[in-house]
């Protein structure tokens, strides 16, 4: 009862900051998705920072260190502990089948892969899914809302970032997590993706005439093609 | 006696005819799903057997290109798209110069990812349109090895009777719309002729030695 009471609260916490905060126009041009844009740039210029002096450092060190072998094991483990929130998601959208295969993947991997360092379940079939509150909500209508630059955590927008609280309030693994295994996962998490995205950076800088409006504008369509399970409706196209 | 003879060279002729015509007319009534599965098979088939073109040596990869996907690209649409109401502010000239800087730029970013093309397959999706269709997505898979599936889809239209690409969708993100507001900032900024030395700017800039 106690978890579905935790359930209930992350949901009605997300709800409503989706709704304080979601209600602006969907899609349309730059200045009606992103009305906070120089706030926007501000707090970009500054994750740019952190990441150049902090975050890029440690990252590199990771990726020269650690082998690709134990790399990969570990996120996996970070993978797997989020594939139970995955599941809840899955159910909350409506998608029972694929909540109880996420759920499998989860139990077969903590169990027979070590935690999921290995993904057995992945081998089986059960194939890995994306899915979060945030898309749980876009789900259920709720349009993006503004979009967000979040320190050091990068692009979002209200709806995400109202999942993302939610999450924190919602997710069984993480309720359970002592404060020392949070911190563990965060930081494992992001030095993991930082370290991925090494190589993407000189693509981002060569490929782009200015890198926020390019990392913005892919990461809204990226999101609104994962609400709907990469097959979203076509939106409203202004030919000229 | 001369009547039959007259008869079979023109038997003949019409025969080569159709023969020249029968491949063009073949090609031109090819669906746009096998269109993206022929020419994504070519493609990948054509970069692993290239260290060249892999290891992104522009001018090999800008021949293939032209030869293996242009033919298949509306170019022009997609450029105009991208550019948006500038597009049709802009001269003949200035179109031009915008599409070749644009093609150099979208070359010069894939250029650099060519080296990961191992062992991924493609993967069709069911192609969901009606036969009087004049625009479709086509939507496919890129499956590696191992690790997860990444998402290519295609937004293509009818030209006469052949098909032809005017955006591209990596895992859920548009080529075009990725640019549309990059390109507006700058046209409005610094109108199209700023927008132009914008991508030679950046175009220029990949010429420099790489370091890192």
């Amino acid at each position: 009862m106690s978890a579905l009471q935790r359930l209930a609260r992350g949901l009605a916490a997300a709800a409503l900051l989706a709704l304080t905060v979601g209600c602006a126009a969907p899609g349309g041009p730059a200045a009606a998705r992103d009305p906070l844009e120089p706030m926007n740039r501000v707090i970009w210029g500054f994750n740019d920072q952190a990441d150049q002096l902090l975050v890029k450092p440690v990252a590199r060190a990771y990726d020269a260190a650690v082998p690709e072998v134990l790399r990969q094991s570990l996120s996996g483990v970070l993978s797997n502990l989020v594939d139970p929130w995955v599941a809840v998601n899955q159910l909350l959208q409506g998608k029972p089948v694929l909540a109880l295969s996420d759920l499998t993947r989860f139990v077969i991997n903590t169990v027979f892969g070590f935690g999921g360092m290995a993904d057995v379940a992945g081998a089986l079939g059960l194939e890995k899914h994306h899915e979060d509150l945030g898309q749980t909500l876009g789900r259920w209508g709720v349009p993006p809302g503004p979009y967000l630059v979040l320190p050091l955590l990068g692009p979002s927008s209200a709806r995400e970032t109202a999942g993302l609280i939610g999450s924190l309030k919602g997710d069984p693994v993480w309720e359970h997590a002592s404060k020392a295994q949070k911190e563990a996962f965060t930081g494992g998490l992001i030095i993991e993706t930082r370290a991925r995205l090494l190589g993407s950076e000189r693509l981002l800088q060569g490929a782009s005439l200015d890198a926020y409006s390019f990392v913005r504008d892919s990461y809204l369509q990226r999101r609104r093609n994962l609400v709907y399970d990469g097959n979203p409706p076509p939106p409203p196209r202004e030919e000229d | 006696m001369r009547r039959p003879l007259l008869r079979a060279i023109a038997a003949l002729l019409a025969l080569a005819a159709a023969a020249l015509i029968m491949p063009a007319a073949a090609r031109a009534a090819e669906a746009p799903d096998a269109l993206i599965r022929r020419v994504s098979a070519e493609v990948l088939e054509r970069i692993r057997a290239d260290k060249d073109i892999q290891a992104g040596e522009f001018r090999k990869l800008s021949e293939f290109v032209d030869a293996t996907v242009m033919p298949h690209v509306n170019f022009q649409r997609m450029t105009a798209l991208a550019v948006g109401r500038g597009w049709r502010s802009a001269t003949p000239e200035q179109q031009k110069q915008l599409m070749a800087e644009f093609r150099t730029l979208l070359l010069r970013t894939y250029s650099g990812a060519l080296g990961s093309v191992k062992d991924q397959q493609i993967r069709m999706k069911p192609l969901r349109a009606d036969p009087a269709d004049t625009e479709v997505i086509v939507r496919s898979e890129v499956v590696p090895a191992r690790g997860e599936p990444v998402q290519l889809d295609y937004r293509l239209e009818k030209s006469g009777d052949a098909w032809k690409i005017y955006d591209v969708n990596v895992l859920g993100v548009w080529l075009v719309e990725t640019y549309r507001n990059q390109f507006a900032q700058e046209i409005s900024a610094r109108g199209v002729d700023g927008l132009i030395k914008s991508l030679v700017d950046k175009n220029r800039s990949f010429e420099q030695p790489r370091k890192s």
